[in-house]
């Protein structure tokens, strides 16, 4: 049979191609059936939110209180720099004229002038961390949580311009040595170079636990439920008290209400 | 080609080592901060862009030079760019180049870059933005490249290059407004949630690419035997002075806005940038300059004789770009942080290793087009 | 035969010689002890069949794609729990589960690690975020 170098070439091409292709053929044809399912005991949501009473916090707790914010830091490995620059924050105090700009005026009450805002990422049902991350290292879970894959995340801090809550900190530098803290050995740190923040506690969520602030506070003043649900604790809440949220004209639907 | 740019002149060789040695500084200056991460930069949780990504962002602007000379020829038949649109497209190759780079060294984790690609993201714009660039940057690389090699062997292009000459022009509009969308579209961040953000950032392209394109004009007519042609060099000043009018018109439209509505966070960043906040004022002396430089620009330009006087118009040029480079690679960046989210003013100041980093990267543009412009310049000669 | 320019080109070439097979004569005589990993830890050692949640040999050539699809399935899916083969369930976690049994990282993954040359710590850089457990060495 005669052929012309042409078409040896071709035929040799077409074979190496079909050759490379055969991994995904077979990648394809594998058809296990999934062996990975929930914890049996994990709270379920169609979408969690808390409510988090300041007033409770103010009248009930005790002066300076920390227990929310000391609770998470230290289940979450969270470091502490103490530059003002490079701190790492997953819930912390603001004062109100900060945590809602915009909103003060001269005469507002002493107390809600002074006293701390609990502040934290607000899971927002629109959220622009989201929407500008080129990865998808930060991504909406089914049940409202906006979750951070450290995994994947490359460090471009785009979400950080696109977060209007400031609830986002990034790792300038290695922060195991400044986990004051004694470690919790059940939970990673983070390292250099990736953008963390709060996650509503979703490693406790799947095993049945609430988030660490809500189960800290001794009175009560964080609630967590499902929002969804009309018979959850914080749709009673939200149904009975006047509740405000952090720059709502934004549009990016917190799930973060304030009680005042 | 390449072989062109081995070969040259103790000047050229002074010039290219001296090159080697910052592009050298810059790698080591990078070397610590992959070591210790950015911490070794002003950077904050605040301020949580700085230097690296305001200098891109000025750099997108600088690679408008290409589309501003190929545009008229191509389609206006305004024959006096056919000498330049070379150089043009090669000035947008060391600018896209440095832009990408830019983007790299600000990264935490740059050795995860290619996750951009893994998990294509439509929605961000950043994907996008990678996607323009690169685009434009091969674009560019391969209309520049195929048409010198032509032109050295004295015949017509290939008819493929065509239709991506024509592609190149909607293309270089693309890479403005997609950077543009990088900052207007963020909700919170009151400074850069302006419709005409890409509207300025064409008109501050347009300017400040065929400015410098200009003055690297001039140097190359100094230096080799190629000249650009006086001819064209007058019709790229013509652009630049539209240009730069626009450009300034554009502020001036966000200082009325801002502060006839009298909204308080519209007025906040621009208030910083010009009189200071909260007594805070790093960059207020910088801006004042970019305002100086730009009125000096415009006079120049708008005036026919110092316009067409050699002199003038360089001393013109140099201010549209450093005026620019004022506005757009340190204040626009900065001033979209300032105040944060909670309505304070935390400042930033670039470190001296992060300032390293960059003038390793400029270093490494300037580089690049040495080398293309050798090679470009050595091709006109012979055909000459 | 007559090359031309001979000594910079025979220069050149041992000059290249040279660094290409750097690598080998630079390791010449220092072989690296073959690996040895333990599994003699207390709570392999009470276990009454010795079995993973894969063949040894599966694990030994898979375990690297199995973590990756546990991290995926558990930070992005939020599945947490793993069916092994036989039918025991298994928690999809480096540090809560694998390194339960395998509590000894220096004497069972850094074994192989650091004999197939990869730097202790660096790569795989599980460790800088997961949290090893504590050795008594």
């Amino acid at each position: 049979m005669e052929s012309s170098r042409r078409n040896f070439m071709k035929i040799g091409g077409a074979c190496a191609l079909g050759l490379g292709a055969l991994p995904i053929v077979k990648a394809y044809a594998k058809n296990e059936k999934p062996q990975v399912a929930p914890d049996s005991k994990a709270l379920v949501a169609t979408k969690w939110a808390m409510v988090i009473d300041m007033k409770k916090c103010w009248e009930k707790g005790k002066p300076g209180c920390k227990d929310c914010l000391l609770a998470c830091h230290s289940v979450h490995n969270v470091p502490e720099i103490k530059t003002i620059k490079e701190e790492i924050k997953w819930i912390w105090n603001e004062q109100y004229e900060h945590a809602f700009p915009g909103q003060e005026n001269h005469f507002l009450p002493e107390e809600i002038r002074q006293k701390p805002f609990i502040v934290l990422c607000n899971h927002c049902t629109n959220p622009p961390c989201v929407r500008v991350c080129p990865t998808k290292a930060t991504f909406k879970r089914k049940d409202g949580i906006t979750m951070m894959d450290y995994h994947r995340c490359i460090g471009c801090r785009y979400c950080m311009a696109g977060c209007p809550y400031g609830a986002r900190s990034f790792n300038f530098r290695d922060p195991r040595p400044y986990i004051q803290t004694e470690l919790n050995m059940t939970y990673p740190t983070r390292e250099r170079g990736v953008v963390e923040k709060c996650s509503f506690c979703d490693e406790r969520l799947a095993v049945g636990l609430l988030p660490a602030c809500v189960e800290a506070c001794k009175c009560g003043a964080l609630c967590f439920g499902d929002i969804e649900d009309p018979n959850s604790e914080v749709r009673k809440l939200l149904a009975s008290r006047f509740t405000i949220r952090r720059k709502p004209e934004l549009g990016t639907q917190p799930s973060v209400y304030y009680i005042v | 080609m390449l072989e062109r740019a081995l070969t040259g002149d103790q000047k050229y060789y002074r010039w290219i080592t001296a090159l080697l040695i910052l592009m050298g500084l810059g790698f080591a200056a990078y070397l610590v901060q992959l070591n210790k991460g950015l911490t070794i930069t002003g950077m904050s949780r605040d301020v949580s862009w700085g230097f690296y990504i305001a200098q891109f962002t000025f750099l997108v602007g600088v690679a408008a030079s290409a589309v501003m000379v190929v545009l008229p020829y191509y389609l206006h038949d305004v024959k006096v760019f056919g000498r330049i649109t070379i150089l043009g497209e090669f000035l947008a190759v060391a600018s896209v180049t440095m832009c990408l780079l830019f983007i790299v060294v600000d990264l935490g984790k740059p050795m995860r870059l290619l996750n951009v690609l893994l998990y294509p993201t439509p929605n961000s714009i950043l994907f996008w933005d990678m996607i323009v660039l690169n685009g434009y940057l091969f674009l560019n690389i391969l209309i520049g490249w195929n048409v010198l090699e032509a032109e050295r062997k004295g015949v017509h292009y290939p008819n493929w290059v065509k239709p991506l000459i024509y592609l190149s022009i909607p293309w270089a509009v693309s890479i403005h407004t997609v950077t543009a969308f990088l900052y207007a579209g963020l909700p919170a961040r009151h400074y850069w949630l302006t419709a005409i953000m890409a509207a300025r950032f064409l008109a501050s392209a347009f300017a400040s690419g065929p400015a410098l394109l200009i003055l690297l004009a001039f140097l190359v007519k100094r230096y080799t035997r190629f000249d650009p042609g006086r001819e064209a060099i007058d019709k790229l000043s013509q652009i630049v002075t539209y240009a730069m009018i626009i450009s300034v018109f554009f502020v001036g439209l966000e200082f009325f806005t801002a502060f006839y509505s009298r909204i308080p966070s519209h007025m906040h960043a621009l208030q910083y940038l010009f009189v200071g906040l909260e007594g805070h004022r790093n960059l207020v002396p910088f801006m004042w300059l970019f305002a100086i430089l730009a009125i000096v620009a415009l006079v120049l330009l708008i005036n026919p004789s110092t316009r067409k006087n050699d002199r003038t118009l360089k001393i013109a040029c140099a201010a549209v770009f450093f005026s620019m480079w004022l506005e757009k690679g340190l204040g626009l960046v900065v001033a979209g942080f300032i105040p944060n989210p909670f309505d304070q003013v935390r400042e930033y100041t670039p470190s001296i290793l992060e300032l390293m980093i960059a003038l390793g990267v400029w270093a490494t543009g300037f580089f690049v087009l040495t080398i293309l412009y050798k090679i470009a310049a050595s091709v006109k000669e012979e055909v000459a | 035969m007559k090359i031309y320019n001979a000594k910079p080109i025979l220069i050149g070439l041992a000059i290249f010689i040279g660094l290409a097979t750097f690598p080998l004569w630079f390791n010449m005589g220092k072989a690296a002890p073959p690996p040895d990993p333990k599994l003699d830890t207390p709570v392999i050692q009470r276990m009454a069949v010795k079995q993973c949640i894969m063949p040894k040999d599966q694990m030994r050539t898979e375990h690297m794609q199995l973590l990756n699809d546990w991290r995926t399935e558990v930070v992005r899916n939020n599945n947490r729990i793993y069916t092994a083969s036989d039918g025991k369930q298994y928690n999809m976690s480096l540090q809560n589960e694998c390194m339960n049994c395998h509590s000894n990282k220096s004497q069972f993954c850094d074994q192989c690690h650091i004999y197939a040359g990869l730097q202790a710590d660096a790569t795989p850089y599980c460790w800088t975020c997961h949290i090893a457990p504590k050795e008594n060495k």
